[in-house]
């Protein structure tokens, strides 16, 4: 059971990354702005990456905890950006 | 100072520290203290997905497109997060049956083929072998702009140096001795390769340390951070729309790298070699799994800011920003940092080369050159004692050839392209091996000739609207070809197959190549049947959690145990199959030495331990030379796939059927339980009722008896007598009336006549009933019915029957001297539709012990001695009250302080019809 739900978790996490990979969302962010000193677009992609990674790491290393860090992070990740 | 020999030197020494780990890392797994069995080192080994076009490329496709080089490392990211699905899945079936490539897991998925494993072979290497001179191209072009310094001069500039001047072939030769010495050490190819291993984990670090420095470097010394290098950058159009563009004008190709590259990090056989055949332990996976995306993340951090300094330092003069990674440390004359990025790229280039070559020569050896040998009956290769040898002497040679091949390349064509578009092109044609390994994984239905031809077409396509370009850019093929088509057919340019045009060279291909890939295989597998094998491998694969021991039976074991024994002794040598054999035997409690027939377990076992040195094709070829038996038809195979579901449906099934039985069981016990109640209430019941007629009964017979033993009887005696007589008989009457009427109640037999009722009506026809008894006993009544109550249904005469036996027991129970019964009503719980009714009858006896007011509505409960005190009732009464009244969800209850009487009363809902029909 808990591995059904690690897997339902990482398909989920992999249909939010490939939306947030893809246009239209990076197109969004296309603007000639920067953040920081850093380029709007450059720094989303890295955060939105960044935050794929942190997830699926959660994920992956505690299959069966982690329920609330799922998507509140991502939300956060995306906002950042 | 860098001078060729310092550089030279610096590089002959990298590669000699690489020597020296992979020899450090065999001789440690040697010991059985392994170095590479950690996620660490597993994750930085799958690094090797960042080559030299990693390294420099992706500076030149930032430069060139901006932000879109990412997807390259962006689909591997999101492959990575499907790891529990994909790779998972893909290693457990590997491991089950000691796949060794690619090639030999499609060809073992699709029945074991040799065919479709050679095809994937052939596409594989003329697929690769442009990638593998990518990196002969990366080192001797940096080398050439290395050694140029403090000029800066661009590898196009430099003229194509003579062959034995050239550093590539020097690297290119010395990578094949370390791809031999460390990546060919066995001859079961499934095995561990644990030095080669730590040399590319260890060249992970160097070139990703290798790049962060020179990103630091450019970002922090030759410019004041990230603010400054874009806000310069900024200020000119140019670079603005680099770092701003984004995919949305180029929204095809976007889509076409994030899936090529996210079917490159499976398809590429140096990935499949690292994640796949040299995965330790299947757990590993799960920290790869975030581990390798975050070592992309920051080995691409510094790609951008690179590209745009490069261009900014760069600008007006004609630089390739391929070389911006080694040119911008040199221009600032920072020779450290300069040569440090040389090694990186070294690193990168390496890594790549010796991990590709390996794995291609091991799909040459096992899955082409093999299996055309052993085809070839004049060589008697079967008959040969000692193959170990021969086979480790392809996969030796395959080393050399790749390498030579790719150096050819290089020196032929390579340098007329960009690093990407090279590395692009062999993307494409790993990507063609996608939908055979993802479709025969899940689907059971895929069979070998959808994959091959759709494999076959796809290369046919990826060759014709890819390749082909690429030799007319280099001038091999006149320009014609892609501007008219062939024979003037413009229909068939290569860039524009059948006029699709407007799409970059790259998504056309893609489409086309997919197209007929996926079209093909899906079709065909759709139209043609499988055969028994292919059932059976598919089964096995697809699924592989649930049955790991899937195709078991497919020998119908008839070979003999020396003719097995003797085939693994030539593949795999005497000491080894011994071994095997013993622990073989060791497992299963057998004793080898007196069989004389091997079962077709062990038949079985033989073709594994053989597909690890040979592939899986080669090995059932060569087992099938010794078992003389036919392997199963495909009605048997349908039969053992049918055996083995239904007995999975069977236990399913017995399992279903003992949880019901067992609740079942639960209900029966429950039930008994309920049952042995019952009789005991019956036996009670019957037992009470007897006592209880047999009092009367006994009074009747004995004054009768009187009566007539004594004809002479007094006459006011014999009046008395017979008034007692009567009296008991209608006791006696009336106790069976009322049994009669509970055991109906209780049985559900009683006919109801609901009517609507004026609750004061029914009072005062029990008060009539009782109006005798009142004044028998001197007894004031009070009544008390308001006028207005709600119309309640019921039947009457029960509803009587109710008041009456209230009335009448408080008359029995009251006060003797001064009697006092009150009635009265009321409403009650408005909450309820139309309300309830309470009716109570106070009395002033003595009232009801606390302990006794429960049990006073049961059957023949007396309160009262019933030992002294003559019994005033029949001890149903109560009893019939209550069944009246909660028969339509009423209530009946008794309140009372001992010593000042007790109320009785009882509620009825106004329509209890319809409060019946709510519960």
């Amino acid at each position: 059971m808990r591995q059904g739900l690690r897997g339902e978790r990482l398909v989920a996490l992999f249909i939010l990354a490939w939306l947030a990979f893809h246009p239209p969302i990076v197109t969004l962010f296309g603007v000639s702005a920067t953040v920081m000193g850093l380029p709007v677009l450059y720094l989303y992609l890295f955060a939105a990456w960044l935050c794929v990674i942190v997830l699926t790491g959660l994920v992956v290393g505690r299959g069966d905890a982690g329920g609330p860090d799922g998507p509140g992070e991502t939300a956060r990740g995306e906002r950042e950006g | 100072m860098l001078i060729p020999s310092i550089i030279l030197a610096a590089a002959f020494l990298y590669l000699c520290l690489l020597f020296a780990i992979a020899y450090w890392g065999d001789k440690r797994a040697d010991a059985g203290r392994s170095l590479v069995a950690n996620p660490y080192i597993y994750a930085l080994s799958i690094a090797v997905y960042c080559t030299a076009w990693t390294f420099y490329g992706s500076v030149g496709r930032a430069a060139a497109s901006g932000i879109d080089f990412l997807t390259i490392y962006l689909g591997p990211t999101l492959v990575f997060v499907l790891c529990w699905a994909v790779l998972r899945k893909i290693l457990r079936i590997s491991k089950a049956n000691r796949i060794t490539s690619i090639a030999d897991f499609i060809s073992a998925r699709y029945g074991k083929t040799q065919v479709l494993g050679g095809l994937v072979t052939v596409i594989a290497v003329v697929g690769i072998v442009p990638y593998i001179s990518l990196q002969l191209k990366a080192v001797s072009a940096s080398f050439n702009v290395l050694i140029h310094y403090p000029q800066i001069v661009m590898p196009s500039a430099v003229s194509t140096v003579p062959l034995l001047q050239d550093t590539a072939l020097y690297v290119a030769l010395v990578l094949a001795i370390f791809s031999i010495l460390f990546g060919t050490r066995h001859i079961d190819a499934s095995e561990h390769h644990e030095g080669m291993v730590a040399a590319i984990a260890f060249e992970s670090v160097v070139k990703l340390v290798a790049f962060l420095t020179v990103g630091v470097f450019v970002t922090f010394g030759l410019y004041g951070g990230f603010g400054d290098l874009f806000d310069k950058a900024m200020e000119s159009a140019d670079f603005a729309r680099l770092l701003t563009a984004t995919p949305s004008s180029t929204f095809g190709n976007w889509m076409t790298l994030m899936a090529l590259s996210m079917a490159a990090i499976i398809c590429l056989p140096r990935q499949w070699h690292v994640i796949v055949v040299e995965n330790v332990d299947e757990k590993h996976i799960d920290k790869a799994a975030w581990l390798f995306p975050l070592y992309l993340l920051l080995i691409n951090i510094f790609v951008l800011p690179i590209a745009v300094a490069g261009l900014m330092e760069f600008r007006g003069q004609q630089a390739d920003a391929d070389t911006f990674v080694l040119a911008l440390p040199m221009l600032a004359r920072q020779e450290g940092v300069a040569l440090f990025a040389f090694i990186g790229g070294l690193s990168a280039a390496t890594g790549m080369v010796i991990v590709e070559t390996v794995a291609l020569s091991t799909m040459l050896c096992n899955d082409l050159v093999m299996p055309v040998l052993l085809r070839l009956k004049w060589l008697r290769l079967t008959e040969r004692k000692d193959l170990g040898r021969l086979l480790l002497g392809i996969r030796r040679g395959g080393i050399v050839f790749v390498v030579l091949l790719s150096y050819l390349y290089f020196r032929l064509i390579g340098e007329s392209y960009a690093l990407v578009t090279i590395g692009l092109v062999s993307f494409a044609a790993a990507a063609q091996f996608a939908p055979a390994i993802i479709g025969g994984i899940f689907w059971k239905t895929a069979n070998r000739w959808g994959a091959f031809i759709g494999l076959g077409l796809g290369f046919l396509l990826w060759f014709y609207t890819l390749l082909l370009p690429s030799f007319v850019r280099s001038g091999w093929l006149d320009e014609t070809l892609l501007t008219a088509g062939p024979w003037g057919l413009a229909l068939l340019r290569p860039q524009a197959l059948f006029g699709l045009a407007g799409l970059d060279p790259l998504s056309h291909a893609l489409f086309w190549t997919m197209l007929v890939n996926i079209g093909a295989y899906v079709a065909v597998s759709l139209v043609t049947r499988q055969s028994a094998i292919e059932r059976i491998q598919a089964a096995s694969f697809v699924d592989v959690y649930r049955r790991a021991e899937a195709g078991q039976r497919f020998w119908r074991g008839t070979a003999t145990v020396a003719d097995l024994e003797s085939l693994l002794v030539r593949f795999i040598g005497a000491a080894r199959a011994s071994q095997e054999l013993a622990e073989y035997a060791a497992r299963r409690n057998l004793n080898l030495g007196k069989m004389r027939e091997a079962d077709a377990e062990l038949v079985q076992h033989a073709e594994r331990l053989l597909a690890g040195a040979i592939g899986t094709a080669s090995a059932r070829v060569m087992v099938a030379s010794v078992a003389k038996g036919e392997t199963v038809s495909l009605d048997e195979v349908m039969a053992i796939l049918d055996e083995a579901s239904q007995i999975i449906e069977y236990s399913r099934r017995l399992e279903q059927k003992s949880q019901e039985l067992e609740v079942a069981s639960s209900e029966l016990r429950a039930a008994n339980v309920r049952l042995k109640e019952l009789d005991r209430m019956k036996d009670d019941f019957i037992s009470t009722v007897s006592h209880e007629l047999r009092t009367p009964l006994t009074s009747i017979r004995s004054f009768s008896e009187i009566l007539h033993d004594n004809p002479n009887i007094d006459p006011a005696q014999r009046s008395q007598f017979l008034g007692i007589i009567v009296k008991e008989s209608e006791r006696l009457t009336r106790l069976i009336n009322q049994i009669l009427d509970l055991a109906k109640m209780e049985a559900g037999r009683m006919d109801w006549q609901i009517e609507r009722l004026e609750l004061k009506e029914v009072v005062d026809d029990a008060l009539a009933v009782t109006r005798g008894l009142f004044a028998e006993r001197d007894i004031r009544l009070e009544v008390d019915i308001p006028a207005g109550l709600p119309k309640i249904e019921y039947d009457r005469d029960r509803l009587i029957q109710v008041i009456v036996n209230l009335l009448s027991n408080a008359v029995k129970f009251c006060d003797p001297v001064h009697g006092r019964v009150a009635i009265d009503a009321a409403v009650e719980g408005p909450g309820l539709e139309g309300g309830a009714v309470r009716v109570s009858v106070h009395d002033n006896g003595a009232g009801v012990a606390l302990a006794d007011r429960a049990r006073l509505f049961e059957r023949f409960q007396q309160i009262g001695n019933t030992m002294t005190d003559k019994p005033q009732g029949t001890g149903l009464g109560l009893a019939i009250c209550r069944q009246i009244v909660e028969r339509f969800g009423g209530r009946i209850w008794v309140d009372s302080e001992p010593g000042r009487g007790a109320v009785f009363s009882f509620l009825i809902p106004s329509s209890p019809a319809k409060a019946q029909a709510a519960q």
